[in-house]
């Protein structure tokens, strides 16, 4: 059987390229490593000096501000230095391959590569070639998985709802399109969580979604009821123009979460968003600013996540 | 075989020595996992008046680099102002110095102290750094290759035990 390519041969946690594939105990690890680091975010030095000396590269083929900029608080309150290369605006314009990219900055002492690329695979290809002291954590790579951003959901809800046992999650929108849900779906029903459930509609949702363990809803109000959770996806707008979609205001009508849709869930359903949002798309303002709402704590809890991630990876 | 002294008795023994000490600024923090139980005794028996600190020195430890994070840390708790506090630092066992260092280094990042005195229960030698404890239960020898440490039974006492050092 061939070895996760995640892990070491002790079984421990070498690279972050996906939730799929991670043990459980790895996925506690994190969490619990998140929380820890939750407190020193919280004090009035937010630095440990854990990875000191060790150089980050955040390298990112695709746009990103949130994330890349969550990462780089990340490395810096761990005392890690921290280099951002834009590739979109770099060699990769002037033909380097992918390969040579990295290699060139393993040559200028790089200890963990944060990746975001939009081919799938691609942090899988650069962690099968880096040497054994790098470390390659992906940050979301073209449908496939976005690792951390499942994490940080994942810490958001234990944060809130305490356990997974017992737990209604549902995940509302553009499945098809998205690395975070896929990620989260696999976080979910590896910790536990009894019903995981994915509404939108029949085109923005995968053929066979239900092989990954959910329950399928195209009715959102029916797919809402009695939900501890309710994670939105933002509905990219070039969905739009591939005639998977009739309009906004179309989309927004049956799949957009107004306060009247969420007052199905329970009274005290949390609702999440990976951001960037769509407001009056696929949530309306009511909510997002909501009482339910836990959209911008998301992105602290993100920060100690990601701190968790890297510290956890570098040691191994 | 080593005869280990009693825990309960080491416990009550540093609580009548620190008892004069105790002033309005006095502050303690236990250390994880046995630092911390050792604390949990010793606050509520010397009726300090602030809140008792629990710290985790994981990603403050020197060995990380060698180790890792092997241990999923506990969260670092100081729920009173380090600045100008006389904190008492309470940990089971001193041996190297290498956590009291880091513990150091760890409270250093949440304020100034006005003083530090180190609290601990057994002191088996074998310093690695210049670092002494000011209150000390009891001085052990420990045989090479085994390790000392505190215990908690189910009912809540504590007791030393020796075991080996590589079944940690």
């Amino acid at each position: 059987m061939q070895r996760n390519p995640q892990l070491n041969e002790k079984g421990e946690l070498q690279h972050l390229l996906s939730i799929e594939g991670l043990p459980r105990e790895i996925l506690l690890q994190i969490l619990d490593t998140a929380e820890s680091f939750a407190g020193v975010t919280e004090r009035e030095v937010k630095k440990v000096p854990l990875l000191r000396g060790k150089s980050v590269f955040n390298l990112f083929f695709e746009p990103s501000t949130r994330t890349r900029t969550t990462f780089e608080i990340a490395a810096k309150r761990l005392s890690a230095d921290v280099i951002n290369l834009n590739i979109t605006v770099s060699s990769a314009t002037k033909g380097e391959s992918l390969l040579d990219t990295v290699a060139n900055l393993s040559a200028m002492q790089a200890d963990i590569f944060v990746v975001r690329h939009e081919s799938s695979g691609a942090p899988f290809l650069i962690a099968r070639h880096v040497k054994p002291h790098e470390h390659v954590i992906n940050a979301g790579d073209g449908r496939h998985s976005h690792p951390t951003q499942g994490l940080l959901d994942l810490f958001t809800i234990r944060h809130y709802k305490k356990d997974f046992s017992g737990l209604t999650v549902a995940i509302v929108g553009d499945v098809l399109h998205s690395r975070v849900a896929r990620s989260l779906i696999h976080g979910l029903t590896t910790l536990g969580a009894p019903e995981v459930r994915v509404i939108g509609p029949q085109t923005l949702l995968p053929a066979g979604v239900e092989a990954l363990g959910v329950r399928v809803f195209h009715d959102m109000r029916e797919g809402l009821a009695d939900c501890d959770v309710v994670v939105m996806l933002r509905l990219q707008n070039e969905r739009m123009r591939g005639a998977l979609l009739p309009s906004a205001q179309e989309y927004f009508k049956h799949y957009g979460l107004t306060a009247d849709k969420l007052a199905l869930a329970k009274r005290d359903a949390i609702v999440m968003h990976p951001g960037p949002m769509n407001r009056g798309v696929e949530i309306d303002s009511t909510v997002a600013d909501g009482p339910h709402s836990v959209i911008l704590p998301q992105v602290t809890f993100g920060i100690a996540v990601r701190m968790a991630v890297m510290s956890i990876v570098a040691g191994n | 075989m080593t005869r280990l002294p009693e825990a309960e008795r080491l416990c009550e023994q540093l609580a009548a020595e620190l008892r004069p000490r105790i002033g309005p600024k006095s502050a303690m923090v236990g250390l994880y996992t046995g630092g911390a139980w050792l604390a949990e005794r010793l606050h509520p028996m010397l009726g300090l008046k602030t809140p008792l600190g629990l710290m985790d020195i994981a990603f403050y430890r020197d060995d990380y680099a060698a180790r890792g994070l092997k241990h999923d840390p506990k969260r670092t708790k100081i729920p009173f102002d380090v600045n100008g506090s006389e904190l008492l630092l309470v940990d089971d066992v001193l041996y190297s110095g290498r956590t009291v260092r880091a513990a150091m280094n760890e409270l250093f990042d949440y304020g100034r102290p006005a003083s530090i005195s180190l609290v601990v229960l057994v002191d088996r030698g074998g310093r690695q750094l210049p670092i002494c404890a000011q209150h000390v239960g009891a001085r052990v020898e420990v045989p090479p290759g085994m390790r000392l440490a505190l215990k908690k039974q189910d009912s809540g006492t504590l007791t030393l035990a020796l075991e080996s050092e590589r079944a940690t």
